[in-house]
C-alpha cells in the first residue's frame, strides 16, 4: 500500500467552499474543531445533502456558514434561530442546521431559543460556546463564568451566566448534549444522532478562544485549554441538568442530558388540524414550498 | 401567471381592510405567515390563521416581531411567497432584517396598519407618520418599494400588487396602510382567479456550475434566484458580497453592490410608480395625498372647484420610489403643492426636493389620532388663490 503522506487536497474538500480559505479563525481557535466534525456526521449522513441547510448569525462561529459548502445563509446578529424557523416550515423537506455562538445563540438570540424550543421547531442548533464575545474583541458574554475577566468585566465578571443545557431542555428540547472541542469523536456522534432525529435539537460545544478569552484570563494557549477539558471534564449521560453549570476553572459535565421524542410544530399543525377538519384541511408539506416555482 | 382558485374567494364581500389585505395575500399565492399581534394590524394575522388550513398555507405566531420577519426571509428563499404583518413599535422591530431582506435580496412583503407615533403612541388610533421610516428605516443605504391602500378595495388590490412588485425587483415590499383604511369597512369585489395576474421571481435557467446567485445577466439589475434544496449550494449573507455570494470587505465591492441595490429601484421607477391624477390638466394648485387623507381630500376639492379654483389631485399608489419625474414636470406650471398628511410633515419634503423652488410645497401637517378636518385642507387651498 503506496498510500501518500502528505494529500495534496483537503481531506474535507468536496463540503468547504475551498476558494473561501484562508478562513478568519485564529490558530487553536474551537470553531474549526466543530465544523470537521459537522462534516464528519454530514459524511454519514444518509439522505441527499442538497437539502440541508446551515444558517448563521453573527460572530466567529457566525462564520461557519460561509465556509460549508451546502445552502448557507448568514444572517443578523441572534436572528439565525427565526430564520432558520422559517427555512423549515417554508420547506419542511430540508435538514436545516443552525450554527451559532454563545453571545448569538443565548445573548441577542435568547428569546428565540427558547420559543424555537417550546414549539419544538424541527431544527439542529449547534452552539459554540467559547464564554466570550470574540469578534469584537472580548467583552461579557451570557456565557461568561463568575470571576471571568473580559474587556467589559475588567475586575472580573459578577454577572452570573446561563446553564445552556439546562434552559435547552426546561425550554422542551427534545435533543440536548454539551461536548467540549476536545472530544470528536463524541461530538461527531451526537451530530449524526441529531442528523437524523426530528424536533428540536441543542448541542453546546465548549470550544477555546485562546487569543481572547484565555489570553485575558492567563490561562495559557488552546493547547493547555484543551488539556484542560481533558482534565476536567466528566461524561455524565442523562445527567441532572442543575449539575451542567459552569464556573470559572471548573469540571465541566459534558454528555447527552435528554434525547426524546415528541411531535413537531408541524406535526401538531398537521395532526390537529387533520382531526378538527379532515377532508376541508389542506396537509402542509412538500407543496408549500412549490409556491412559485414554474 | 394567473392565481390559484383554491386561495381566491371570488365574489362580492363587505370586508375591512385587514380582512382584505389577507385575502388579497392569499389570492396572490401567499401560503406562509409569521407574525406577532399588534394593534391595528392583528386582523390580519387572525384571517390568515383562520384561512391558511384550508389553502395549504402556514401560520406561525412568532415570539416578537424581530422573529417574525426574519421567519419570511427564511421562507422566501423556500419559494414561498411570504408576509408579515405589524404596526408602530413593531414596525421599529423589523427594521433590522428588512435590511438583510434588501441586502440579500428576498422577495417578501410587510404590512404597516399605521398608528399614532412616537413609542407606543396611539395603539388604536390612525396615523400616517410611519412614511420616512418606510424609507429610511433600515441602517444603510438601499431603495424600497412601498404602497398605500385607501379603501379595504385597495388593500386587496394593492396586496397583490405588493407580491409582485416584490418578486419582480427582489425586494422586501411595503404595504403602507392606516388605522383608518384597516379598520373601515366596504365592498370589496375578489375578481375570478383568472384574472389575477400574478409576478413570480426571476429563477434561474442556469445548471449549478455555472450559477452565481448574486450575477446579474444581459443587463438586468435583478439577479436570478433559485430556492434552498434545489443542489445549487448557495451562500447569501448581510455582508457585503460579490456576484458569489461571498463576503468581500473593501469600498470596489460595496460600491458595486449598493450601487445595484438602489439602481435595480430608481432605475426602474418609471415602470414600478403608480399614480391616480384628477383635474390637473388646467390646475393651478394640486394636493397630494394618500392613504385615508386621499379620501378625506376629495370633500375640499369639491368645495374649491365649485368656488371656480383650479385645484388638482394627485394620489400615491406607490410612496417609495416617490414619483419624482412627475412632481418636477407639474412644478413648472403650477402655483403650489399641498400636502395634508397624518404626521408633521414627511412626504411634503420630498414633495418640496422635486419642485425645486419652482412650486411651493405647503404642508397641511396632523399629529395623528384622527384625519383632517376637510375645512384646514381647504382653507390652505383657498389661501394659494388668495396670494
Amino acid at each position: 500500500m503506496n498510500k501518500p503522506l502528505v494529500r495534496e487536497d483537503h481531506p474535507m474538500e468536496s463540503y468547504l467552499r475551498m476558494d473561501r480559505f484562508p478562513h478568519i479563525w485564529c490558530p487553536t481557535c474551537g470553531i474549526g474543531t466543530v465544523v470537521s466534525c459537522l462534516i464528519s456526521a454530514l459524511e454519514k449522513y444518509e439522505k441527499p445533502l442538497k437539502d440541508v441547510c446551515v444558517v448563521s448569525g453573527i460572530g466567529c462561529t457566525g462564520r461557519v456558514a460561509g465556509y460549508i459548502k451546502l445552502d448557507s445563509f448568514h444572517t443578523t446578529h441572534g436572528r439565525a434561530v427565526p430564520f432558520a424557523t422559517g427555512l423549515k416550515l417554508g420547506n419542511p423537506r430540508l435538514k436545516v442546521i443552525v450554527v451559532s455562538g454563545d453571545g448569538d445563540i443565548a445573548g441577542i438570540g435568547g428569546n428565540h431559543l427558547i420559543h424555537a424550543a417550546r414549539r419544538n421547531m424541527d431544527i439542529v442548533v449547534i452552539c459554540v460556546n467559547n464564554f466570550i464575545y470574540a469578534m469584537t474583541g472580548g467583552q461579557l458574554a451570557p456565557t461568561t463564568p463568575l470571576k471571568a475577566n473580559s474587556s467589559t468585566t475588567p475586575y472580573g465578571n459578577y454577572d452570573p451566566p446561563f446553564n445552556l443545557p439546562k434552559l435547552a431542555i426546561s425550554s422542551g428540547a427534545t435533543y440536548v448534549a454539551r461536548w467540549t472541542a476536545l472530544h470528536i469523536r463524541r461530538l461527531t456522534n451526537s451530530m449524526s444522532d441529531v442528523l437524523n432525529k426530528s424536533g428540536f435539537s441543542f448541542i453546546e460545544v465548549i470550544a477555546p478562544c485562546s487569543t481572547l478569552y484565555a489570553r485575558r484570563n492567563r490561562l495559557g494557549t488552546g493547547l493547555d485549554l484543551m488539556k484542560f477539558y481533558h482534565d476536567n471534564s466528566i461524561i455524565k449521560h442523562g445527567a441532572d441538568p442543575d449539575e451542567a453549570e459552569i464556573e470559572f476553572q471548573s469540571k465541566i459535565i459534558v454528555g447527552k442530558f435528554i434525547n426524546i421524542d415528541k411531535p413537531t410544530l408541524m406535526d401538531n399543525w398537521n395532526s390537529y388540524y387533520s382531526q378538527l377538519f379532515g377532508e376541508r384541511f389542506t396537509k402542509y408539506g412538500e407543496d408549500g414550498a412549490e409556491q412559485t416555482s414554474s | 401567471m394567473k392565481a390559484d382558485p383554491k386561495g381566491v374567494l371570488t365574489g362580492k364581500h363587505y370586508l375591512d381592510g385587514d380582512h382584505a389585505c389577507a385575502e388579497g395575500a392569499i389570492a396572490s399565492g401567499c401560503r406562509f405567515f409569521a407574525g406577532y399581534p399588534i394593534t391595528p394590524s392583528t386582523e390580519v394575522a387572525e384571517r390568515i390563521s383562520e384561512r391558511f388550513p384550508f389553502v395549504g398555507g402556514f401560520f406561525i405566531q412568532m415570539e416578537d416581531e424581530l422573529a417574525s420577519m426574519a421567519a419570511i426571509l427564511g421562507a422566501s428563499w423556500t419559494g414561498n411567497k411570504s408576509m408579515t404583518v405589524t404596526s408602530g413599535p413593531g414596525f421599529s422591530l423589523m427594521m433590522e432584517n428588512i435590511g438583510l431582506g434588501a441586502m440579500m435580496e428576498v422577495p417578501c412583503v410587510v404590512v404597516n396598519v399605521q398608528r399614532g407615533g412616537p413609542s407606543t403612541g396611539l395603539p388604536t388610533m390612525v396615523g400616517q407618520s410611519d412614511i420616512m421610516q418606510a424609507r429610511w428605516g433600515s441602517h444603510g443605504d438601499y431603495e424600497i418599494i412601498a404602497v398605500s391602500p385607501a379603501s379595504p378595495q385597495e388593500a386587496f388590490d394593492y396586496t397583490i400588487k405588493a407580491f409582485n412588485l416584490s418578486e419582480k425587483y427582489r425586494v422586501p415590499t411595503l404595504v403602507m396602510m392606516d388605522e383608518c383604511v384597516g379598520h373601515m369597512t366596504e365592498k370589496v369585489i375578489i375578481p375570478p382567479a383568472e384574472e389575477i395576474d400574478l409576478e413570480s421571481r426571476p429563477i434561474t435557467k442556469k445548471p449549478p456550475a455555472e450559477y452565481w446567485p448574486y450575477e446579474c445577466n444581459d443587463g438586468s439589475l435583478i439577479p436570478d434566484m433559485v430556492k434552498a434544496g434545489d443542489g445549487y449550494l448557495i451562500h447569501t449573507t448581510g455582508l457585503t458580497h460579490d456576484e458569489r455570494g461571498y463576503p468581500i470587505m473593501n469600498a470596489e465591492t460595496q460600491n458595486k453592490l449598493v450601487k445595484r441595490l438602489v439602481d435595480k429601484i430608481n432605475l426602474n421607477a418609471d415602470e414600478i410608480i403608480e399614480i391616480e391624477e384628477d383635474q390637473t390638466e388646467d390646475a393651478e394648485v394640486i394636493v397630494i395625498a394618500y392613504g385615508i387623507t386621499s379620501r378625506v381630500t376629495q370633500l375640499s376639492i369639491e368645495k374649491a372647484r365649485k368656488k371656480r379654483m383650479k385645484v388638482g389631485f394627485i394620489k400615491l399608489i406607490t410612496i417609495w420610489p416617490f414619483p419624482e419625474k412627475r412632481i418636477r414636470e407639474l412644478a413648472r406650471r403650477v402655483k403650489a403643492f399641498i400636502v395634508p398628511e397624518i404626521n408633521m410633515g414627511q412626504i411634503v419634503l420630498e414633495v418640496e426636493r422635486c419642485a425645486g423652488g419652482q412650486a411651493k410645497a405647503i404642508s397641511v401637517p396632523h399629529a395623528g389620532g384622527w384625519v383632517h378636518d376637510t375645512e384646514d385642507i381647504y382653507k390652505a387651498i383657498e389661501e394659494e388663490f388668495k396670494s
